[in-house]
């Protein structure tokens, strides 16, 4: 069934992490294997944010080896941000095999990120100037006291929480997806793509790659394809609702930017919430009710309908 | 048929009222109930196992803490006290609110609710000031339920009587699999409402989506905007002056009559060029099956 959630402030920050994990763990009984957040912070200046993890969570299960195989993989990526130029100014290591970098690199981020990804065992999460992608197994207070997003300012925010039904329960399988290689930009999706094999042979045939065989990766990777070709986050969500068949509502961040696109069937649940500061959404009312308690106005969008906001 | 008249139909039968409304007699005695519209008649939702409550007796709950169990064991712990009139406060978008109440109930929720709101009813009249999720008043039976603000989609999914009001505009799916009673809707609707409709009537004064009336078997639709398109075998027919009476009656009921009035509205039926199931053969059936 799955739940996702998204929430957008205008011209401003606010505690999104808080406000998503409120939002998520009202949708804990729509998906309670996984939970994950892309947040969105005030833009580095010049840095890169990479989330990257080095295992999955049930591979700390196997061995004392683990932990040597791990401290391998970390030696290897950071030999490979030096190769590549890229200065590591902290690094942070909420688990074992998840870690936060802040980079400074001034050559091609999408070579230097499929050379990491080259490292067995190892996958970005997420690349970009304001972006921080988190997800890991449980529910989203879980989740949130694990990586510390309980105070996460920032000014928008998308998340997820997963009842696993296409793939495995894992990590890999989690959203949001990170649209790799192009910085700054996620997914979270409700629902199925009965062409997913057929589109993602077509965008693998076009030089892109896949981490997972979790369906809703399509939608990351078809929209990655659509905005490194210009097309804007718009016209992706309009031609998506054309070229992908299923039922789906989907959300998609930017770095300033917030989208939505519910299939032709409408099959899939979005309730809409819009003030003039802040726009909220979510699987279901409870979830934007958790943070305006107030009695609110809200709308489900319709069929084909494609909305984006602007922080 | 639009040349019978209001006089005319009211000195008929009920059986020569529906052959004149061009609505099929069926071979289904003993299966079911088609009640027919009397102009005359006035609506009652009173059912014999109802328990002795004073629509006078009035108490508010405050639901904000409390879960949809708690909230949905509380009303009925009320009703068997006496309480005709229930005021629920503060419900924040919970699910399942006011589900399964089978007797007389003057229900009022102060907020909106989330999904399969008050389903399953068998006569309470119900006010929500808010706005209800999914699946509001799936498989009512009797009894009214008024939505002040907007609702999600599959409204009155498979609704069996009453009346299921939506001030504001609903989602999608509309009124699918329903078997009687009627909807109506202040605003607009999304694609694919009336899907498979087998009785009773909708009303939207606004817009409707695409597929409208896919695949239904019966029942009549009433469109006040403009329609996106048609569904498989879902053909546009003329309004009789019993239509006409009825759909005044109803939106002025429930304060949704436009200023235009109700001859600008479409009516939507069923071709009945799609298989009857009834009519197949056994061998056929089982080929089905």
């Amino acid at each position: 069934m799955c739940g996702i959630a998204g929430l957008i402030h205008k011209g401003k920050s606010s505690n999104v992490g808080g406000e998503m994990t409120a939002m998520l763990q009202a949708l804990k009984h729509r998906g309670p294997d996984s939970t994950g957040y892309a947040v969105y912070g005030e833009p580095t200046d010049g840095d890169y944010i990479m989330r990257i993890k080095v295992a999955e969570a049930e591979d700390m299960n196997r061995g004392r080896g683990i932990h040597q195989v791990l401290a391998e993989r970390i030696g290897l990526i950071e030999g490979i941000l030096d190769e590549h130029g890229a200065n590591v100014k902290s690094k942070d290591a909420a688990t074992e095999y998840s870690l936060r970098y802040v980079l400074s690199h001034d050559g091609d981020t999408a070579k230097l990120a499929e050379h990491i990804e080259e490292t067995d065992g190892v996958e970005i999460l997420s690349m970009g100037s304001g972006l921080e992608l988190i997800k890991d197994l449980g529910d989203a207070a879980d989740v949130a006291g694990l990586y510390g997003l309980n105070d996460f300012a920032g000014t928008h925010a998308i998340g997820h929480t997963r009842m696993a039904t296409e793939s495995d329960v894992d990590i890999r399988s989690a959203h949001p997806y990170w649209a790799f290689p192009y910085n700054d930009v996620s997914v979270v999706h409700n629902g199925q793509i009965t062409n997913y094999w057929i589109m993602r042979r077509q965008m693998e045939h076009a030089g892109h790659r896949f981490m997972s065989n979790c369906d809703s990766e399509l939608l990351a990777v078809y929209t990655a394809h659509n905005l490194s070709k210009g097309v804007s986050l718009e016209d992706s969500l309009s031609q998506s609702i054309e070229e992908i068949d299923g039922v789906f509502t989907y959300l998609v961040a930017t770095k300033d930017q917030l989208g939505m696109a519910k299939d032709t069937m409408a099959a899939k649940p979005l309730v809409l919430y819009e003030s003039d500061d802040m726009i909220a959404m979510a699987s279901e009312e409870v979830a934007i009710r958790a943070i305006l308690p107030q009695e609110i106005d809200t709308t489900d969008p319709y069929d084909e309908e494609v909305r984006v906001w602007q922080a | 048929m639009a040349g019978v008249s209001d006089a005319e139909l009211k000195a008929m039968t009920q059986e020569e009222r529906v052959t004149a409304l061009g609505m099929r007699t069926e071979q289904l005695t003993g299966k079911s109930l088609y009640m027919e519209f009397d102009p005359d008649a006035e609506e009652r939702f009173v059912y014999p196992w109802a328990p002795e409550v004073d629509y006078n007796k009035r108490t508010e709950l405050d639901t904000g803490d409390m879960t949809t169990t708690e909230v949905n064991a509380q009303i009925r712990d009320l009703m068997n006290e006496g309480y005709g009139t229930i005021v629920l406060k503060d419900p924040r978008g919970k699910h399942s609110i006011g589900t399964g109440i089978l007797s007389r109930l003057n229900l009022i929720i102060e907020g909106s609710i989330g999904y399969f709101g008050v389903g399953l009813t068998d006569g309470p009249n119900v006010r929500i000031t808010g706005r209800v999720g999914w699946s509001c008043g799936e498989n009512m039976m009797s009894g009214t339920v008024v939505i002040e603000k907007n609702a999600g989609s599959t409204f009155g999914a498979a609704i069996r009587g009453g009346d299921l009001v939506c001030m504001g505009s609903v989602g999608s799916r509309t009124g699918i699999d329903m078997k009687g009673g009627t909807i109506l809707v202040g605003g607009d609707t999304g694609a694919l409402s009336g899907f498979m409709m087998q009785r009773g009537r909708m009303v939207v004064c606004g817009n409707a989506g695409k597929n409208l009336g896919d695949s239904m078997y019966d029942g009549t639709i009433f469109i006040g905007g403009d329609i996106k398109s048609l569904g498989v075998d879902a053909v546009e027919e003329e309004k009789t002056n019993l239509d006409k009476a009825w759909l005044t009656r109803k939106l002025t009921q429930y304060g949704l009559m436009p200023d235009k009035g109700v001859d600008h509205f479409t009516k939507v039926v069923s071709g009945k060029m799609l298989w009857n199931y009834d009519n197949l053969e056994p061998t056929e059936k089982k080929m089905i099956l």
